[in-house]
């Protein structure tokens, strides 16, 4: 038992220093001088500089990237979940005529490659007119974002043992009073964990979001790569952009780290 | 669960149905439309059949990524499933370190794809890198930019580091599900923690290995953006995989035709394959 403990202590903790090295050797950059950077190997900035940070948040074609990336996934989680509820509730609770066609074909629109899509997807949202919006790329990337979304309400529905609708019925609530008011709450850990993966692919994906914006909507992400090419590599001010790049998944991680710590199966297994 | 019949159902699919049918749909249709034709520039099209589904198939140029592809895939899910649940049985399931891990663990899954391949090019630079430096300093001659060994193991380390959290996470969950009576029970029984792992804790992780297996199998298999930032398919190709090849030819070449055959063969590939993966895994829940 003593040996488990000490593994328990010991692996966790080699595993997150690998995790937190490059992470760190990022916002070690982040602080230097670009000169400094190229100039030589350091462990810490000898010339430590908040240069980087302030051009960021001083102009505003980089911190609206941020805006923008976090306005279109902000409305792509609220979208999917929002859709993802009534149908994932169907699949588990009902069978209809090509109920598991309709599950499987969902499920393959996540492995159509996004490469695939790009050219097509800039053609039809230029067709739509809402090229360059937000909206965009929210509905973009409900493409692979509401199937991960029905999946995972899906596994966590099947689990909540029908009685309980059928108690309230009995119990005189119409259906969308029972599923807003008593559903809803139950599978809260659900829902969490469903945002969490939809916020999570939606920030980290670049290809369709940089496809179907130009100036208005661009997300984060693309502004480093076009400052990386007209202005040479600015590697201290990369460094401190793709530093702030994770706080906004880390304050998400936060708030559904007790769904997580909590345990869920997925459905009976 | 006994399910109801009932069709009236499909209302509550109706609007997921809808908004995925709009983006895949038209999208798929038009790729479609280009792997059947030529084109000559100037919005002229000509019918081509099958002409460029039979060159991209009997191209070795496409044999030479889907083989890399494969090997590629099959190495992370060969290191990451297992590597995964490992740290997953490992982890704290009470008291104040429960949340300082999952935080911590799940970071790397929420930086940008982009961000990911550039930090790990510098953090693997032999020049000013910490990878890079310490492993020269050591004695091991390593430049994933000149030699293909050192970028492939470049490659896979980077995915080891970017994904094996999702894998923990899951797994974590799946664990923290199961109730403490089967352990108390097993204790009863005298069993040890290997017939504890195999006997209750892999069956009640069925599902969610399922999703994570499923889920690594499709996004390492349309990987692009990190490995492209990474090494660009270099040094010559040899870490070009399939989506950067496609990618090459579409954007590079302007070979329309080619370029949309290659995509949904490559999507057939994965289709089939996440078939074969989802019937196998999910038939004994059936029974």
């Amino acid at each position: 038992m003593n040996a488990n403990k000490a593994a328990g202590r010991v692996v966790p903790t080699l595993y997150i220093i690998f995790l937190l090295l490059p992470i760190y050797w990022l916002v070690n950059m982040s602080f230097k001088t670009t000169n400094e950077i190229l100039g030589s190997f350091t462990l810490y900035p000898q010339e430590f500089t908040l240069d980087n940070y302030i051009t960021i948040f001083t102009d505003p074609t980089w911190y609206m990237g941020y805006v923008n990336s976090i306005a279109y996934v902000t409305l792509n989680t609220a979208i999917s979940v929002a859709v993802a509820l009534p149908a994932a509730y169907a699949f588990s609770r009902y069978r209809f005529i090509g109920d598991k066609h309709l599950f499987f074909w969902l499920l393959t629109n996540r492995m159509a490659p996004p490469a695939v899509f790009a050219l097509p997807f800039f053609q039809l949202y230029s067709a739509v007119g809402l090229f360059d919006t937000h909206i965009a790329v929210a509905l973009a990337h409900t493409l692979f974002n509401i199937p991960l979304a029905v999946w995972i309400l899906e596994g966590f529905m099947s689990g909540v043992p029908r009685e309980l609708d059928e108690t309230a019925y009995v119990d005189g609530h119409g259906f969308w009073s029972f599923f807003l008011k008593i559903f809803v709450p139950t599978i809260a850990a659900g829902i969490g964990v469903a945002a969490f993966f939809c916020f999570m692919f939606s920030w980290v994906e670049l290809l369709l979001a940089k496809t179907l914006t130009a100036v208005d909507a661009k997300p984060i992400a693309a502004t480093m790569t076009k400052t990386a090419s007209s202005s040479g590599y600015e590697l201290g001010l990369l460094a401190a952009a793709g530093t702030l790049t994770i706080i906004p998944g880390a304050f998400v991680i936060y708030f559904v780290r007790n769904y997580i710590a909590k345990g869920f199966a997925l459905g009976r297994v | 669960m006994n399910k109801l019949q009932n069709n009236k159902a499909w209302l509550f699919v109706l609007p997921v149905f809808a908004l995925v049918a709009f983006n895949a749909i038209i999208p798929l249709m038009t790729v479609v439309n280009y792997s059947v034709q030529e084109t000559f520039g100037n919005n002229e099209f000509f019918w081509a059949g099958v002409m460029w589904f039979e060159e991209i198939l009997n191209s070795e140029r496409f044999h030479a990524s889907l083989g890399r592809q494969a090997i590629f895939t099959a190495s992370i899910l060969a290191i990451e499933m297992p590597l995964g649940v490992a740290i997953a049985l490992t982890m704290p399931r009470k008291g104040p370190w429960v949340s300082v891990c999952l935080v911590l663990m799940a970071l790397p899954l929420l930086i940008p794809w982009n961000v990911v391949g550039a930090m790990w090019n510098i953090f693997a630079l032999p020049d000013i890198g910490f990878l890079g430096y310490t492993l020269n300093s050591l004695g091991i001659d390593f430049n994933f930019t000149r030699q293909p060994e050192d970028a492939w193991f470049t490659l896979i380390l980077m995915d080891v580091w970017h994904w094996t959290s999702l894998v923990v996470l899951l797994a974590y969950a799946g664990l923290s599900s199961i109730p403490d009576a089967y352990y108390q029970a097993a204790k009863i029984d005298g069993a040890g923690s290997w017939a504890i792992f195999r006997y209750i804790q892999l069956p009640k992780l069925r599902r969610v290995l399922t999703i994570a297996f499923l889920l690594r199998f499709m996004d390492s298999f349309m990987i692009y953006t990190e490995p492209f930032v990474l090494t660009g398919g270099g040094p010559g190709n040899s870490t070009t995989l399939l989506s950067i090849d496609l990618v090459k030819i579409a954007l590079g070449q302007f070979d329309l035709g080619p370029a949309a055959a290659m995509s949904l063969i490559y999507f057939l590939i994965i289709l089939l394959l996440s078939w074969v993966f989802y019937t196998v895994m999910t038939r004994n829940e059936e029974q």
